[in-house]
């Protein structure tokens, strides 16, 4: 596998076995309790609660949960930090059998960096934008001590390896990469007893992320280093963590070997997460989870899982589970039908081939269309066809020119070169010289549901905007017609009167679709909708996508960075570089034989589960 | 960048000595008539109105009166017939002084008690400091300077003149008489520097980028002074640059309670008289401050910004 | 059309803080004597009472001002005409300013260009000398002063206005209104306004503060209300010889004044941290931070 430019990863050494479990755990997690007040008049809340694990020397926990779940939280209380509102409520964080959470705040200074560090999220932010580098890099050996001749040495086992004008960079000057390996290397350079990492790959293209977690993985082995890794990225857990953990509104709902867990799940929780998890290896159905999980201060008094779970029995509405073990190997769940579950085959329906698309005129054409800013092309020469009841998606990195794409045919983006037809007629570069049931036809959702619905209006007056725009409907038929729109996304007539602060991150993005959907139309864009969303949801989203696509009749154009999504959503995948077409083709012969090296790439890159497929084994 | 403020600036001015040149032309009258007053029959005003130039084409006049300026020829004054410059030049670093002295001092009290009060939040210092802003706020400057003289000068204690004495001699050999003025000035604008410093350095200390420094070991106070401080001060510098600019404006209500020869009290005077000359000079003098004001804050924003100073590789 | 309107739920909940609470009671209390205080005064304004800065009495319960009126009487009578001024140049002032910086905001380029340039000239006065400048051309005039206080506030509000409706406009849901066509004034109207209220809400409150500085110190230094009539401006400048001998006509109109400008800031502040949660950063720590990052940078 030749890596392409950028820096040389570390690999992990094949022959360096893990090593063998047993004495003192390096990290000792027991009963950990994070609490929250709201107010003063009000009593205090559980956040986290009632979890614990132990991690030795050289092995990686991965601890997995959707956002809410309070992953991070209980990662910064693995250095004594919490956030402004919260305070420790109980339990104890023992690092070589030393209760961190009974030190002094000078005493956990001391420790942290040295025994114990963290690696950032969002490596853009968490460095200080107005000093250099280099100096960042020196404090951690000003505070601690500690050789400063070590930093080179320590850059280039984070794959850094031409510190120089690294170091006298300031920290926008750097790619994305570059910034996360710094965070690396700052957080090995004391050689640390235990290392806490926050999500690091997220926002990293499939590539570098591949290269990162190659790294750490090989400097956890050497340096017989702990490792706790916070994910909601299921497959990349997998590749990286020997053992997880799974944890669900604040509790800690699953724990064990990280093979088995993924393979036999034993709490319904983490067989509905399995069930949602795109493989790139086949096309299955996927199911999402309906609901969300519950707020602190509105947690039930029974299991936290309950409301949403298929499995739930009258025992389940009364008190919440202990942990059950199902397996020799440490493998327990907090369910009361643990081992029935264990038991049950998780497979995964496999989807119905899409049948080729029929010999109809395609509803929209792009050829040779080009983009360019002030000299830098953004697009050169894009050819794609989308045939009507076609789902085609496009997939690329970031800055691969695919959301500019989309903006073109929707308008959004004017200046462009080459020729969009759709239903056989010409489109003009921007809105305004659209006609009407140009404009109508062709719809567009956005991928943050956050900025795509105005706060200060109602869904009902959001879903009818376009409505009231294109047809003057009399006042009964306008609200049917939103009535039946949100419908159709799975949403109760009832939310037409609510506001978007209301409604979660999944729901706001059904209100969207449900506002590109209320005129009818023909075709859909959709770009980067699930990319913001929790892994559940975002089955949710897709299921729901493909019934309304059967239903309707409707042309989708799928544009996403995740290839193993394109499986269970697309007829066709394009796959885009740096402006330019790489590949094209139906789905399961691109993914399963490129023909492009650059796709070839992708495929290798994109985490997997293990060579068994979990789900058939 | 720092060029192209500066022929925006130099843009501005212009568009400023237009405004200001403009706005006398529409006087109902003239500036003979003004002179003349009551005196004035048809022959006489004239008579003035010729030797004024008064009777060319308004862009004609404009002309003259820009190219007499680029001379450092501002006219004459409508109220004793001096030439403008000689008059009213030596009462720039009068004010100068005045302005110079309470920004620098307000500065540096505002930006001291802000960070003070981000680093204790939410402490009994911190709600005093807070409150304390909010009230003093826009008080006008005439009330604060009142309740001041009241204070130390004429009714409880008599510790310093209420009004200034001297004349033609530097503002600085009688410092006595500059503290009053000076507080005024401080007090209007420290409340202002204070809240935002406050705001920002709030801002920096619960940024991502402290609490990693946090997580690397690094000590309350370098945290403090080395990776939050020179963040929270960006935004501060416009604030700072804002003041000055307000200070431009305030100096006019306390140079005239305080009797001080400045600009201030030059222009009141000149309003009342209704001295075109006048009033045109020290409105360019204070447009051109407000022009090099804020050349010198973008100057010094782009300094601690490394972000905009060098794009990304 | 929107929810009940955002700017009653907002006051509603400032209302309630102590802050607010606080604000509102103080400036109300100078509304009320500003208002009330013609009907109630004893003596007219230009009535001679006592001797010029005669102390306290029964016939004169604040004494005699410069030329022996009653203070109490000149000070009942002198807000009104400045609330009033102040009010219709804030009103005025915003309307205008945030118009124009929605319009730059929205339409971009050439429009955004020419009106920042404007902008730029006239912030170049300080607001004082920019009134001052025109009440020497045309002497002071009411509705002069109020016109003048009024354009020197639209430059900085049409900036804070600006940088808000850049950051609502480059928002997906405008522009999944722009992708159907929907005409721009549409979305300045339904989208794009709503999401400035709290913004304007708090530019209201800081420019009331600096109208009533502003107005009040032009008739301080004679150049509003004119004599005499009563104002407490004015009073202020006119009874400062006398201040040993009877403060009061001096510290009357100087705390009522004082006490506005306290109330409004300490409302605004009120509303400005219960507007909070609407649609911004739910930890901001000052809002006036908020405000001003986003006006100072062009």
């Amino acid at each position: 596998m030749t890596a392409p430019s950028e820096d040389i990863p570390v690999t992990a050494e094949a022959s360096v076995a893990a090593p063998a479990p047993g004495g003192t755990p390096r990290l000792a997690v027991e009963n950990l309790r994070i609490i929250m007040r709201p107010s003063r008049h009000q009593p205090e809340v559980d956040v986290v609660d009632e979890v614990s694990f132990t991690v030795q020397p050289g092995y990686v926990l991965g601890l997995v949960g959707e956002s809410g779940s309070g992953k991070t939280t209980v990662a910064l209380a693995l250095l004594g930090l919490v956030k402004r509102g919260l305070a420790i409520g109980g339990g104890k964080v023992l690092i070589d059998g030393r209760d961190i959470l009974a030190l002094s705040e000078h005493e956990l200074q001391k420790l942290r960096g040295k025994t114990v560090a963290y690696v950032p999220q969002d490596p853009s932010s968490a460095l200080n934008p107005v000093l250099k580098v280099g100096t960042q890099l020196r404090e951690v050996f000003a505070v601690h001590g500690g050789d400063e001749g070590r930093l080179t040495e320590v850059m280039a086992e984070a794959g850094l390896e031409d510190p120089g004008p690294i170091l006298a960079a300031y920290p926008h000057q750097l790619s994305g990469g570059q910034q996360q390996r710094v965070a690396l290397a700052m957080a090995f350079a004391c050689r640390p007893r235990l290392i806490v990492l926050d999500e690091p790959t997220t926002g990293l293209d499939v590539t570098t992320q591949r290269r990162v977690l190659d790294t750490v993985r090989g400097l956890c082995r050497t340096y017989e280093v702990a490792a706790v890794y916070i994910s909601h990225d299921l497959a990349v857990v997998a590749e990286i963590a020997d053992q997880v953990a799974v944890l669900y509104a604040g509790r800690l709902i699953e724990i064990g070997p990280a093979r088995e867990v993924f393979a036999t799940p034993s709490h319904p929780y983490t067989r509905g997460l399995m069930r949602a998890v795109p493989v790139l290896e086949s096309t299955y159905e996927l199911h999402g989870l309906a609901g969300s999980p519950p707020r602190p201060g509105s947690r039930p008094p029974g299991c936290f899982f309950q409301p949403r779970c298929e499995f739930a029995v009258a025992e389940c509405e009364l008190r919440q589970p202990d942990l059950i073990t199902v397996s020799g190997t440490g493998h327990a769940a907090r369910c009361v039908r643990a081992a029935e579950i264990t038991a049950l085959s998780a497979t995964l329906a496999l989807a119905s081939e899409r049948s080729a698309p029929s010999a109809e005129e395609p509803v929209l054409t792009i050829t040779g269309v080009s983009v360019s800013y002030t000299n830098k092309p953004v697009l050169r020469d894009v050819n794609l066809v989308v045939g009507a009841k076609q789902s085609v998606a496009i997939v690329g990195t970031s800055g691969s020119g695919k959301t500019t794409l989309a903006r073109c045919v929707v308008g959004l983006h004017k200046d462009w070169t080459g020729t969009i037809t759709f239903a056989g007629a010409e489109l003009p570069p921007g809105v305004r010289g659209r006609t009407q049931d140009q404009l109508r036809r062709i719809q567009f959702v956005s991928q943050n549901p956050y900025s795509s619905l105005n706060p200060r209006h109602t869904i009902g007056q959001i879903v009818g905007a376009p409505l009231a725009h294109f047809h003057k409907l009399g006042g009964r038929e306008h609200r049917q017609r939103i009535e039946d729109a949100l419908t159709s996304v799975a949403l109760r007539a009832s939310f037409a009167a609510r506001y978007p602060d209301e409604l979660s991150g999944g729901e706001r993005q059904r209100v969207a679709l449900a506002r590109a959907l209320v005129l009818d139309p023909d075709l859909l864009v959709c770009d980067e909708v699930t990319s913001a969303l929790d892994v559940s949801v975002q089955a949710a989203i897709v299921e729901l996508l493909l019934r309304l696509q059967a239903e309707r009749g409707l042309a989708l154009l799928f544009i996403t960075h995740n290839l193993p999504l394109v499986r269970s959503i697309a007829d066709d995948v394009t796959v885009i570089s740096a402006g330019q077409i790489c590949e094209r083709g139906p789905v399961t012969q691109v993914l399963t034989e490129p023909s492009h090296d650059y796709t070839r790439q992708l495929l290798a890159d994109v985490p997997a589960f293990g060579t068994d497929d979990p789900l058939t084994g | 960048m720092v060029l192209r403020r500066s022929l925006i600036g130099i843009v501005t001015l212009v568009l400023v000595s237009i405004l200001v040149f403009a706005a006398t032309q529409i006087l109902p009258g003239n500036a003979a008539s003004a002179v003349l007053l009551n005196t004035a029959t048809p022959a006489r005003l004239h008579a003035l109105e010729t030797q004024l130039g008064l009777n060319r084409p308004a862009v004609l006049q404009y002309w003259t009166w820009l190219t007499g300026i680029f001379h450092g020829n501002f006219g004459k004054s409508l109220a004793n017939g001096q030439p403008v410059s000689t008059l009213i030049g030596g009462r720039i670093v009068n004010s100068l002084v005045l302005v110079v002295l309470a920004g620098v001092i307000g500065t540096v009290l505002g930006v001291g008690f802000g960070v003070l009060a981000a680093a204790r939040r939410d402490s009994v210092l911190d709600h005093v400091l807070s409150v304390g802003a909010l009230a003093i706020t826009a008080l006008p400057e005439f009330v604060v300077a009142v309740i001041l003289v009241i204070f130390f000068a004429a009714v409880v204690f008599h510790l310093f003149p209420a009004v200034s004495v001297f004349v033609g001699t530097a503002p600085w050999s009688n410092p006595k008489e500059l503290v009053l003025p000076v507080a005024t000035l401080v007090i209007v604008i420290v409340p202002y520097v204070f809240r935002m410093m406050r705001g920002s350095m709030i801002d920096a200390l619960e940024s991502d980028y402290v609490q990693m420094a946090r997580l690397k070991g690094v000590p309350r106070w370098r945290v403090l002074l080395f990776h939050a401080l020179p963040n929270a001060i960006a935004p501060t510098i416009q604030v700072i640059g804002l003041s000055f600019l307000y200070l431009a404006g305030g100096v006019v209500v306390v140079e005239y309670i305080f009797n001080y020869p400045g600009l201030g009290q030059a222009l009141v005077n000149a309003v009342s008289d209704r001295d075109i000359p006048t009033i045109q000079f020290i409105v360019l003098v204070l447009a051109a401050f407000y022009v090099a004001v804020n050349i010198l804050t973008d100057v010094i924003s782009l300094a601690v910004s490394p972000r905009r100073r060098l794009p990304r590789s | 059309m929107a929810r009940r309107s955002e700017a009653v739920v907002v006051l509603g909940r400032a209302v309630r803080t102590p802050r607010g609470a606080t604000g509102l009671v103080i400036a109300g209390c100078v509304i009320l004597v500003a208002v009330i205080g013609p009907a109630v005064a004893p003596y007219s304004s230009t009535e001679f009472v006592t001797a010029p800065f005669a102390r306290a009495s029964r016939a004169a319960w604040l004494g005699g001002d410069v030329l022996g009126r009653d203070v109490l009487t000149r000070t009942l009578n002198g807000g009104w005409e400045l609330l009033a001024m102040a009010a219709v140049a804030t009103a005025l002032g915003v309307g205008v300013g945030a118009m124009i910086g929605v319009i730059a905001a929205y339409y971009g380029g050439w429009w955004d260009n020419v009106i920042m340039r404007a902008v730029d000239v006239i912030l170049a006065f300080p607001q004082l000398v920019f009134a001052l400048l025109l009440v020497s051309i045309l002497g002071p005039k009411i509705w002069l002063i109020v016109l003048a206080v009024a354009i020197s506030h639209a430059p900085q509000v049409a900036r804070v206005s600006r940088a808000a409706a850049l950051d609502v406009s480059e928002r997906d849901f405008v522009k999944a209104m722009q992708i159907l066509g929907i005409p721009g004034r549409r979305i300045i109207r339904r989208d794009v306004l709503p999401n400035l209220t709290s913004v304007l809400m708090v530019e209201i409150g800081l420019r009331l503060t600096y109208s009533m500085l502003i107005i009040a110190g032009l008739s301080f230094l004679g150049f509003g209300l004119q004599p005499p009539t009563a104002s407490w401006g004015l009073m202020i400048n006119e009874n400062r010889v006398g201040l040993i001998a009877n403060p009061w006509g001096v510290l009357m109109p100087a705390i009522l004044i004082a006490m506005f400008t306290i109330g409004v800031n300490t409302f605004t502040d009120a509303v400005a941290h219960a507007s909070l949660g609407v649609g911004r950063r739910s930890t901001e720590p000052d809002p006036l931070v908020g405000l001003v990052a986003e006006g100072a940078t062009t």
